[in-house]
């Protein structure tokens, strides 16, 4: 008894499934687990306490009726607090949106629900998902579950720090430039940033539109697979999603499997590494990820170096898009619907609007600021225009590089997990701690990022798995590998 | 910099070789033609869609109560994505076709960024061609006067026409609503964003107007089109809205906002350039500004600072990936598409065999011409049909215009429907042409018709029946005229006339029912036996 929390998604499911536990009785367990320790890893921003225990009695009463039943019966999923949810706050972790409450659902939670998952509750942040440390929350920064006084990563560090300490087994996460990856790495959990187009945006509140992916975060492969099944397709509501856009011309079911060790070592998948790129890590980071290496080379699989050029230019690219993007997208919060009472008295439309805007956070309006800027007079084609040429180079170096490989193996993160504070300051620092990540935004391909060791001090580093466009099987298939290897579905935090 | 900006359009526009002394209207001054210039920006609200341009809220929100035909797209919840409306592309397409437009093969949307509180999103999502041309039409050129040119293509210079610069496809934004018409007293307003998301196409022309005349004509000329594509109904409220740029030589260009109907249109381009030209006059540059038109005051007043087209940061809008027409795209969409006032007017001419002049009058207002064709099925006779259209129903309508000061063509409409149908206008035709009854008797006919709404061979049928052919009843007529007034049979003796003076004064009795042989004969042996 009150363990729990500690299975992954895909076991309790069944045990429900199985009437060896109710959901309503794990429910009650997890918040239990979740009152405890989130004083010290501030991951939830709403939670939805008395609706959950709702839906899970529903559940319970599902089975004894013998009707129809999801596949993630029971599972408590935390969602990113930039994704909709029908009538429960989704604030973006901003002042701004701290009173919004979305009429409708994202087309994930909807997915979610259609399989019976049980939405818990919404996750931290940085604001509007832009960070990589999860410190511009305006609900106080995320904690990391292997040493609190560290970053959990981000921007969703709060769906990653969740799911590492045990409050829920699955979280879902949005990646724009590694908002997965990077705290899923920093916290030693699982996440993918699927395929631009996989999984609908629907609802999920936009930041770089053209960028971002909603994905699953979790402990074990097994309910990546499951989750990523449930949410992603063709979606109606989303012009973008796969199928439904014209150059994917995929009108198919996704179905990812899990595979035995055996039949994935049968595959034959050849895997580059790219070299340059964990050469320019910190050092813990680069021996780490040649023991991985090692493992693959040890099991036969073909493994060569490459590189990656252009990453630096990559970089700046995804600043100007991004921020671009962003500074149309967030124009919309000008205090006529959302926002606070502030009497306009006194004020002209300008000065007002911008009385209102002061809300935001450091870093939201430091974003805008770029963005603004690259994109006012005269500066298109120096900036926008330019970064969507770099965007299309780094498509077709992923292009070439996926003729050869099946899978391109690189760290998650540079560095390791910083002190809390440490950065805050330094944007640029921070900045450049993305440029592993947003590669794989840039040229819409999905990315993992798997536990792949600690560093001497004990704090988590993430290997990165790159494939080719709807091509996430792969990626599962190494992760279960690796899992299957390294049981790192075991490595747990003593929180 | 200025003078070089001046030539560069000014050359443009000597490229087109339009006669100007062919212009009809005697009002403007034929010397300052070449003055003067006038663009438009036209935005017409497909209002036959169904649905908004990105979302599934009804495309028709006028009588709906603010804010109750909204969803989380058009009102731009967070996380709410757009979903282009296919059918708005295509009815974009067959505007863009009907004014000689090129449609690219790829059409890209754009956000236009800027700050007003009837913009959900703050950015209107909007096609844009400085970066590629990638608005769903661009380069056009439509005539609006003397189409008969455009039809044989030999009197070119005759016609007028006025290039199309871009046509775009774009959402409408909401309404601001001031619940006092004076804003000063206002201390809140209200937004409705009912409209907002309604599919719009905004039509920019080259300045290649001369007179306030000429724009009127083409504004006809294009909203008609609009009725004739199905696309949108130019008379609802605020359906097709107008934006103006004059300028007289040696000024800026000047842009007239807010004028929301055709006739204010005439009446803002009248008063700007006399503003203008006063402005010269007294040595007092033009500068480049936007000015509103006062609807109640009836003059143009300065409107804010209009922001420079730069600070609109347009950037091709990430939710929507470019839609790939196709190089057959105009062909398929021509194909489906509904005829045409031109197609019309030449079916007119050569199949029907109607004049210029007549075709030209039935084709510039569709429901006159759907009326037509409506009444030369039931009974094909386009030139009987189509002249008692013209010239006995139209000639009524415009009278009853004039009578009841009937403003806007939709209630013209109205009252034109209202009167008769196509098939009492197919049985007027069929009983002249069957030579039933002389023309004469066919118009009183046609008015009792038109009247009382019965049908004109029940008319003639009842005019039949009701023929005053007994001998008896005559009599009594006669007797009654000749018992009041004697001296009509001393007269008789020696002017043969009188019984044609009685024989008219029995029919004007009558209504015209005596049977004339009978009652003549009758009249001669009354006179004879007195």
């Amino acid at each position: 008894m009150g363990e729990l929390h500690k299975l992954p998604g895909y076991q309790v499911s069944q045990k429900i499934r199985n009437q060896e536990i109710f959901a309503e009785e794990y429910i009650s367990q997890l918040f239990e687990r979740i009152d405890k320790v989130d004083l010290k890893i501030n991951s939830f921003i709403s939670k939805n306490y008395e609706s959950v225990l709702l839906k899970a009695k529903q559940i319970d009463k599902k089975i004894k009726n013998n009707e129809k039943l999801g596949s993630l019966l029971g599972i408590p999923i935390g969602i990113k607090d930039n994704i909709s949810v029908l009538g429960l706050k989704t604030t973006c972790a901003s002042r701004i949106l701290q009173e919004y409450v979305p009429p409708y659902n994202a087309t994930v939670i909807d997915r979610l629900e259609k399989q019976d998952a049980i939405i818990i509750g919404k996750l931290n942040m940085d604001e509007f998902g832009m960070g990589t440390s999860s410190e511009f929350s305006h609900y106080g920064p995320v904690h990391n579950p292997w040493n609190q006084e560290y970053v959990a990563g981000g921007s969703s560090g709060g769906s990653a720090a969740a799911v590492s300490s045990l409050q829920v087994p699955v979280s879902l996460g949005s990646d724009t430039g590694g908002s997965i990856r990077c705290p899923c790495s920093f916290c030693s959990v699982i996440g993918i940033k699927p395929t631009y187009g996989l999984v609908s945006r629907y609802g999920l509140v936009s930041y770089s539109n053209s960028l971002e992916q909603i994905g699953p975060i979790a402990r074990t492969v097994v309910d990546i697979a499951m989750t990523l099944n449930a949410i992603c397709g063709r979606d109606s509501n989303d012009n973008t999603s796969a199928s439904s856009s014209a150059s994917a011309g995929i009108d198919q079911q996704f179905e990812y499997k899990i595979d035995s060790v055996d039949g994935i070592l049968g595959k034959n998948y050849k895997v580059g590494i790219i070299d340059n790129l964990i050469d320019s890590s910190e050092y813990q980071v680069k021996e780490t990820v040649h023991k991985k290496i090692n493992l693959l080379k040890e099991h036969d699989f073909s493994v060569h170096k490459t590189k990656i050029n252009y990453s630096d230019f990559a970089l700046a690219a995804y600043y100007v898009i991004a921020t671009a993007e962003a500074s149309s997208n967030l124009s919309r919060f000008d205090n006529i619907r959302y926002g606070f009472n502030y009497n306009p008295e006194g004020y002209e439309w300008n000065s007002y609007s911008s009385h209102v805007r002061s809300n935001f956070g450091e870093e939201v309006k430091r974003r805008i600021l770029v963005g603004s800027f690259v994109l006012s007079a005269g500066y298109y084609g120096k900036y926008y225009l330019k970064a969507q040429k770099i965007r299309k180079i780094i498509k077709n170096e992923f292009n070439k590089l996926f003729k050869l490989f099946d899978v391109l193996v690189l760290p998650t993160m540079p560095i390791l997990p910083f002190r809390i504070g440490e950065k805050v300051a330094k944007p640029l620092e921070l900045y450049n701690l993305d440029i592993y990540t947003i590669l794989s935004n840039l040229a819409g391909i999905p990315a993992m990022s798997i536990p792949a060791g600690f560093s001497k001090e004990g704090l988590p580093i993430g290997l990165q798995l790159l494939s080719n466009e709807f091509n996430e099987q792969v990626l599962i298939d190494i992760a279960t590998f690796f899992e299957h290897k390294d049981k790192f579905n075991e490595w747990i935090p003593s929180i | 910099m200025d003078s070089k900006h001046m030539t560069q359009t000014e050359s443009n526009v000597n490229q087109l070789d339009f006669d100007s002394n062919n212009n009809n209207n005697v009002n403007d001054d034929v010397k300052s033609y070449e003055n003067i210039k006038i663009g438009l920006e036209i935005h017409c609200q497909l209002t036959r869609l169904e649905t908004k341009l990105f979302c599934g809220c009804f495309s028709n929100y006028r009588d709906i109560q603010p804010n109750g035909n909204t969803c989380p797209i058009c009102l731009g919840l967070p996380g709410s994505l757009p979903l282009l409306n296919k059918k708005a592309v295509e009815y974009a397409s067959m505007i863009c076709i009907s004014l000689n437009c090129n449609i690219p093969e790829k059409i890209t949307f754009y956000r236009k960024n800027y700050f007003y509180p009837d913009l959900p999103k703050n950015f209107q999502i909007t096609q844009y061609n400085s970066y590629e041309l990638s608005s769903i039409g661009f380069d056009g050129l439509i005539s609006y006067y003397n189409d008969k040119a455009e039809l044989d293509n030999t009197g070119k210079s005759k016609s007028k026409a006025v290039r199309i610069k871009r046509i775009q496809l774009e959402e409408d934004p909401g309404k601001i609503v001031h619940e006092e018409s004076n804003s000063k007293i206002n201390n809140y307003c209200l937004i409705d964003y009912n409209r907002a998301g309604v599919a719009l196409v905004e039509i920019v022309t080259e300045p290649d107007f001369k007179n306030a005349t000429d724009v009127r004509l083409f504004l006809n000329k294009i909203t008609n089109i609009f009725e004739y594509l199905g696309v949108s109904d130019p008379n609802l409220e605020g359906a097709v809205r107008c934006d103006v740029n004059v300028s007289v030589k040696g000024g800026k260009k000047v842009e007239i906002k807010n004028v929301s109907s055709f006739k204010d249109v005439e009446k803002s381009i009248f008063y700007e350039i006399t503003r203008q030209k006063t402005l010269s006059m007294h040595e007092i540059s033009v500068k480049s500004e936007t000015r509103h038109w006062d609807e109640k005051r009836k003059i143009t007043i300065p409107a804010r600072t209009k922001e420079e087209e730069d600070e609109y940061k347009y950037f091709p809008e990430p939710d929507i990936p470019r839609i790939v027409l196709g190089s057959d795209y105009k062909v398929r969409i021509k194909e489906n598409m509904p005829e045409l006032p031109i197609e019309r007017l030449k079916r007119y001419v050569e199949n029907h065999k109607l004049s210029n002049h007549i075709s030209d009058i039935l084709v510039n207002n569709k429901n006159v011409s759907d009326f037509y064709e409506e009444s030369v099925k039931i009974y094909n006779s386009p030139k009987e049909i189509s002249n008692w259209i013209v010239n006995e129903l139209l000639s009524k309508t415009n009278e009853l215009e004039k009578d009841e000061s009937i403003g806007n063509k939709s209630d013209k409409n109205r009252a034109f429907n209202s009167q008769v149908t196509p098939r009492q206008i197919a049985d007027m035709a069929k009983l002249v042409e069957g030579k039933s009854i002389n023309r004469n008797i066919a118009k009183e006919i046609f008015d009792k018709s038109i009247r009382t709404g019965e049908s004109p061979l029940k008319l003639v049928e009842n005019l039949k029946v009701e023929k005053i052919q007994d001998s008896e009843i005559i009599k009594k007529y006669i007797d009654e005229i000749l018992s009041n007034e004697k001296h009509l049979i001393e007269q008789s003796n020696n002017n043969p006339n009188v019984a044609n003076f009685i024989l008219g004064k029995i029919m004007k009795k009558t209504g015209g029912r005596a049977d004339p042989q009978l009652t003549l004969k009758l009249i001669k042996e009354s006179i004879r036996h007195s």
